[in-house]
């Protein structure tokens, strides 16, 4: 049945070998975990990307009950984490992929850092990943204000603190972020929502992007 | 050769292609910004907005109450968050210095925004000490050195009008704006 389905597409749009390039390819044999068990240091990247699908996934459910609004931001997340069935789960899933994606992706650029697997021809490479660790932290940081709970604001306050800090643009670089110039509120919660929902996951998923088609045109760097 | 005799030929500098490539560049230029630059004005919007005017906020405090030690005064004003508007409280430590001026402290820690209060610790007598992190100010808020805080207290701008105490909104930067 599913073939007969799958024939009929191909014969029509010709869907093998966009099939092949994307999924379809030989795992070397140095960064097989089956073959040396050390290789399990490969692992980091595509356990940080499936960590992003589930924190991906995760975060449409959770703006089904979630209103960036300062009275009632945390009052929608208290109902979903108590009242929704598996809402816990799925908040839990949200906040604890949080801090993992993060330390996966510390892992991975470890992993890429000690191997050299960033020198020429993959340099692109790595500046798209750090520009990729950037919007990760971006997205940690903005995500960390939307319960609007005490530890959210006053961990904001610190943040636009330090953006403040900055040399000549601190204050318009603090008013940008912050929507006021003094009040952390209802502009500052909008825009954090803003930027969290839909800027960051749009450059991620691009950056990503780059970031896989890079490596399947250069293969990855070979056994040390 | 040429200068005169192109120019008598009259020839054309640009060619039907090159001008359509331009034309279609020029537009797709033109509604690439009118796109966007809406989207950006409205993005940095809160940077240009002026700040709202710095009118004066009356206190329950009488200028002839005000010691030379340091009270706590606490007023109100409506404050608009965008569409949202509510009562805010403000803070300030009040009293006349040795010159009999006014001086109002914001109780804000300029380490990182704990909250002081003056005379609160045993161990710093007539000093503003922060219990976050132990940031102990001089009377007049000058910061004391070896201690966290970066720099003195913030200071609000006053006004009297009828003896009573007027306060600005926002404690201003000693020294700064």
């Amino acid at each position: 049945m599913l073939n007969k389905v799958y024939d009929w597409i191909d014969e029509r749009l010709d869907i093998t070998p966009l099939w092949r390039d994307l999924a379809d390819h030989e795992v070397p044999e140095h960064v097989n975990p089956a073959h040396h068990f050390s290789a399990f240091v490969y692992c980091f990247g595509g356990l940080t990307f499936f960590v992003v699908v589930i924190q991906v996934l995760s975060g449409m459910f959770l703006t089904m009950y979630y209103v960036p609004d300062i009275v009632n931001a945390w009052e929608s997340v208290y109902y979903l984490q108590n009242e929704v069935a598996f809402g816990q789960i799925v908040r839990g899933m949200h906040h604890w992929g949080a801090s993992i994606v993060i330390v996966m992706m510390f892992l991975h650029t470890l992993r890429v850092f000690f191997q050299g697997a960033y020198k020429k021809p993959r340099e692109l490479n790595w500046i798209v990943g750090v520009l990729i660790f950037m919007v990760m932290l971006a997205l940690g940081l903005t995500g960390y204000l939307l319960p609007w709970d005490m530890k959210a604001l006053f961990a904001t306050k610190v943040t636009l603190d330090i953006a403040q800090s900055t040399p000549l643009i601190g204050d318009m670089l603090k008013t940008l972020i912050a929507g006021d110039q003094h009040i952390i509120g209802a502009e500052t919660l909008t825009r954090f929502f803003a930027i969290h929902v839909f800027f960051l996951p749009a450059a991620l998923l691009l950056l990503i992007g780059l970031h896989f088609i890079m490596i399947r045109k250069q293969g990855i760097s070979g056994p040390l | 050769m040429s200068k005169e005799k192109q120019s008598g030929k009259e020839k054309q500098d640009i060619s039907r292609r090159q001008f359509l490539s331009y034309s279609i560049m020029g537009v797709g230029g033109f509604m690439a910004a009118a796109t966007v630059m809406p989207m950006l004005r409205m993005a940095i919007d809160p940077v240009l907005k002026a700040e709202a005017s710095g009118d004066f906020i009356a206190t329950n405090v009488k200028v002839d109450e005000i010691t030379t030690e340091p009270q706590r005064v606490d007023f109100n004003f409506e404050q608009k968050d965008g569409w949202y508007e509510s009562t805010v409280t403000q803070t300030a430590w009040v009293y006349k210095d040795e010159n009999g001026e006014i001086v109002a402290l914001s109780p804000i820690c300029k380490h990182l925004g704990c909250t002081v209060s003056w005379n609160s610790s045993d161990n710093y007598p007539d000093k503003f000490y922060c219990p976050c992190h132990k940031g102990v100010y001089d009377k007049d808020g000058t910061n004391v050195p070896g201690t966290p805080p970066r720099g003195p207290l913030d200071r609000y701008q006053y006004q009297i009008n009828d003896g009573v105490l007027y306060l600005s909104r926002r404690a201003s930067e000693v020294g700064g704006e």
